[in-house]
């Protein structure tokens, strides 16, 4: 294919669409996939075969629309413009969608979602602009929105080092956690000279909580592999991989049909889009362990290695698959580079702050009224999305703290609501932007308990390659352990903290060094809630049981409610 | 082959390119403490008790996976450094059963050496007085878990200097363990050749000649450097019948 056939394709799709009175667009996203979207699309097929009216009503599935809380998720288009967004919908109800829209009326009132409601007026979508809105298995659904043209743009109208200066001057920075700017990182595999270069997408995303990268490949698949293409030529790589997490199956489904969709159209493989430039992609599937995340685990893995990091440098850029320059980037990052290019990186540039540029993706959860996939303008406060665009706390609940970066992040109190989302700014609360996770907290969540789980998270993903992180986490975590139940003495945040400096100094890749975010974090702002543990045996959040007081500091009262709630517990 | 020129511990020191830090600075003389590293063996870089700072850098970096550069500043040395290499030390005690008194090595181990020239004489943190078997099954040699490091001399020996491969690790974090061919026991290994090179490079008791007792096995790896260099120098041979 070349580009005017791409061309002829995109109005091809534009005109199809524009035949059909009435769309149903149903969410086909894990969340939505859970909760019965089969069973509403089902019930919306037999409806119109029932009623005759094929061609005129369509079905489509996509990707996610949010927010995810309130799913399962349908919208209604029509062909003039309108559109109206119905929450948990029902495959009773969705019978009942079908016959009012297409006799021209409007659904049930109470399961509209208002469109001025911030959920949607609030996010900045760029890299999910096609997300909820095409279909992630048509790839003419894809060149119908303008996909492929912006490595139609770059394979002809632009020298590989313009497009990494392109990305550099967007300010795009990498997505996966670390931010580092990703135009620096293109020059670098650009310039580096040898026989072969490859191109990793990491769609691995171990973090507790977070499906940011997930919906990204289940709802926009060829986004991805656009961003691929346009890396694979920018840095000279013929040949890219994707990995993906192994518990992500529909995403992997997706992305394998998307492959081969691309290829039989001649935008993958050995002419892409006509020109000289040669570039295929393999899927590849991770077991699941969050280590493989990160970049040197991730590509012994490829390999066919044991997912063990190794120390950096060399960097993948100077040596990684098959000891060869590797260009390896988050999908999220590589899902902003075919906006990038279209819409021209000042506009990205545009939004955000001085030094974090464009959106970002957060997996929006925990204690919000509004829980979901969102895509927000760097820099906008924490305030705005937890009051704005989450509709403020969920019943009852007060702000307490929010966690990003998950097991390598830190939580960010009440007092810093205020501070924009960016890079630095994360970075200077001793959390990180990470890779998009934002937990909500309210009172009820004890600080201690929340460390806990996380260094508990991070001992049993520790690799084991080294002692600081293997060993260490066990004994940090032990030290948390003692604090939440009550055999803790004075001392132990002090060996805590050592133990924090060791691994954050001495361990071999980022789940080590970072592991001890969380506790850092929440001694820096809620020390007091240790202390209230160890030496009152109070937890003020009321989640502690407390079961292993030693006996000479309790009370006859209190020994006896100690062994009424051991005796529970162990019941459970 | 160039010549580089760098700073250690204040000392001026020169060596190849492509050298790593560990090893221009052992060449001059300046000792760094190791664990997991074997000259003849891929570093490995996990025992970490290598690491050094480098001038102008914030994080540490292990030594002998770091390639010298010219100019460079290395410490090896500081208050940090062996502060953490003591606790790195007292982990690796904690970790598994190192009951020194009743061990094969007991006198000639690596780890307890370690521990003496580094001042570890308690050890501040759990014992995690994990339940490990031990593999007693061949007729040579025996594998115990509870004094395993996990430094993977032993793979990396079996691999790239016997080419038998039969040592690998499976499990992650602290259930990682050492297994022979795909977890079996050592009697049953097809690909075991016997050498008993796994034996000799084992810093620690986890491996042993069968009937040795307390304090009676002492290892001799010095058969490793004489293969190697005989490879290297066989290596033009090598390369030029291939062309
Ligand atoms: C323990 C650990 C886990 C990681 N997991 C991921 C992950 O799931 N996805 C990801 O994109 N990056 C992950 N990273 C970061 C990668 O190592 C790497 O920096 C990133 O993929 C680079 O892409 P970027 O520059 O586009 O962010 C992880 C890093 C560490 C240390
Ligand atoms: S820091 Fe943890 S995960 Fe990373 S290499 Fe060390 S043991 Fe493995
Ligand atoms: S058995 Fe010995 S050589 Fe092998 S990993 Fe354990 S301590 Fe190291």
């Amino acid at each position: 294919m070349n580009r005017a056939e791409l061309d002829q394709l995109r109005d091809r799709a534009r005109q199809a669409k524009g035949e059909q009175r009435v769309r149903f667009l149903v969410c086909y996203s894990t969340p939505c996939l859970s909760s019965g979207a089969p069973a509403i699309r089902a019930a919306l097929e037999e409806g119109i075969a029932e009623e005759g009216r094929k061609g005129e009503v369509a079905v489509v599935a996509t990707g996610c629309m949010g927010p995810c809380s309130r799913g399962p998720r349908v919208t209604v288009q029509h062909r003039g413009g309108q559109e109206t967004a119905y929450e948990r919908v029902t495959p009773e109800m969705a019978r009942v969608l079908l016959r009012r829209h297409a006799a021209d009326e409007e659904g049930p009132p109470e399961h509209v979602l208002a469109p001025d409601l911030p959920y949607f007026t609030r996010q900045t979508r760029w890299v999910l602009e096609n997300s909820g809105r095409v279909d992630p298995e048509n790839i003419a659904d894809y060149i119908g929105r303008d996909g492929y043209a912006a490595l139609g743009r770059a394979l002809h109208e632009m020298t590989p080092e313009e497009v990494c200066e392109a990305i550099a001057r967007s300010g795009l920075r990498g997505r996966g956690g670390g931010g580092y700017p990703t135009g620096l990182k293109w020059h670098l595999v650009r310039k580096a000279r040898a026989e072969r270069k490859f191109v990793v997408a990491n769609g691995d995303e171990g973090d507790p909580g977070a499906y940011m990268d997930r919906t990204l490949m289940e709802s926009d698949p060829h986004k991805i592999l656009e961003g691929m293409a346009i890396a694979g030529y920018a840095v000279g790589a013929d040949k890219g991989f994707i990995y993906v997490r192994g518990e992500y199956a529909v995403a992997a489904k997706r992305l394998e049909k998307a492959i081969r969709d691309a290829e039989r159209l001649g935008l993958l493989g050995a002419r892409v889009l006509d020109s000289s430039f040669r570039f295929r992609i393999d899927l590849r599937l991770g077991a699941g362990a969050f280590v493989c995340g990160e970049e040197t685990a991730l590509m012994n893995s490829i390999m066919g290695g044991r997912g063990n990091p190794s120390p950096r440098p060399p960097y993948p850029a100077q040596r990684g698959l098959w000891n060869q320059p590797t260009l390896i980037n988050n999908v999220e990052t590589l899902g902003a580079v075919a906006p990038i290019l279209r819409h021209g990186p000042e506009a990205f540039a545009a939004i955000g702050t001085a030094k974090s540029k464009g959106t970002k993706i957060f997996a929006l959860v925990g204690e919000v009224r509004t829980a979901g996939l969102i895509e927000v303008p760097m820099g906008i406060t924490l305030r705005e999305i937890v009051e704005g665009v989450g509709g403020g706390m969920s019943e009852g609940e007060t702000f307490k703290a929010a966690q990003t970066g998950g097991p390598s992040g830190g939580c960010i109190p009440r007092e810093h609501l205020d501070t924009p989302v960016d890079y630095e700014s994360l970075t200077a609360l001793g959390s990180i932007m990470g890779s998009g996770g934002l937990i909500v907290m309210g009172q009820k969540s004890c600080m201690v308990d929340v460390a806990k789980y996380f260094m508990d998270f991070c001992l049993d993903e520790s690799c084991g390659k080294c002692i600081p992180c293997r060993a260490g986490t066990v004994e940090m975590h032990r030290i948390l352990e003692r604090i939440t139940s009550g055999s803790a003495v004075e001392g132990e945040i002090e060996r805590l903290e050592e133990l924090c400096a060791l691994a954050r100094e001495a361990s071999l890749c980022g789940l080590g060094a970072t592991a001890p975010n969380p506790v850092l974090a929440t001694l820096r702002y809620f020390r007091d809630e240790y202390h209230a543990h160890i030496r009152e045996h109070r937890c003020p959040a009321g989640v502690c049981r407390f079961t292993d007081v030693p006996r000479e500091h309790l009370g006859d009262r209190q020994a006896a409610q100690m062994q009424s709630a051991r005796s529970e517990m162990e019941g459970i | 082959m160039s010549v580089i020129t760098l700073t250690i511990d204040g000392h001026l020191v020169s060596g190849r390119a492509g050298q790593s830090v560990l090893e221009v600075s052992r060449d001059a003389g300046i000792e760094i403490p190791t664990l997991c590293w074997l000259e003849g063996l891929s570093p490995w870089g996990g025992c970490r008790l290598c690491v050094v700072e480098l001038k102008g850098e914030q994080r540490l970096f292990t030594s002998c996976t770091t390639v010298a550069a010219e100019g460079m500043h290395v410490v090896t040395r500081s208050a940090r450094l062996e502060n953490y290499r003591r606790m790195l030390v007292e982990l690796l005690l904690a970790e598994r059963n190192h009951y020194c008194a009743v061990c094969v090595v007991d006198g000639h181990c690596e780890l307890q050496s370690m521990a003496a020239r580094l001042g570890v004489d308690h050890v501040r943190f759990d014992y995690l007085n994990p339940p490990l078997p031990m593999d007693i099954s061949h007729d040579l040699f025996g594998l115990d878990h509870n004094r395993c490091i996990l430094c993977t001399r032993c793979v990396r020996v079996c691999d790239e200097v016997e080419g038998a491969h039969t040592w690998d690790v499976r499990g992650r974090g602290t259930t990682e363990r050492v297994v022979i061919d795909l977890d079996r026991p050592w009697k049953e290994s097809t690909s075991c050749t016997r050498c008993g090179k796994c034996v000799q490079v084992c810093p620690v008791g986890a491996l042993f000649h069968k009937g040795v007792t307390v304090g009676e096995m002492v290892k001799d790896n010095s058969f490793l450097m004489d293969i190697i260099k005989r490879r290297r120098s066989a290596q033009p041979f090598v390369e030029r019948r291939r062309s």
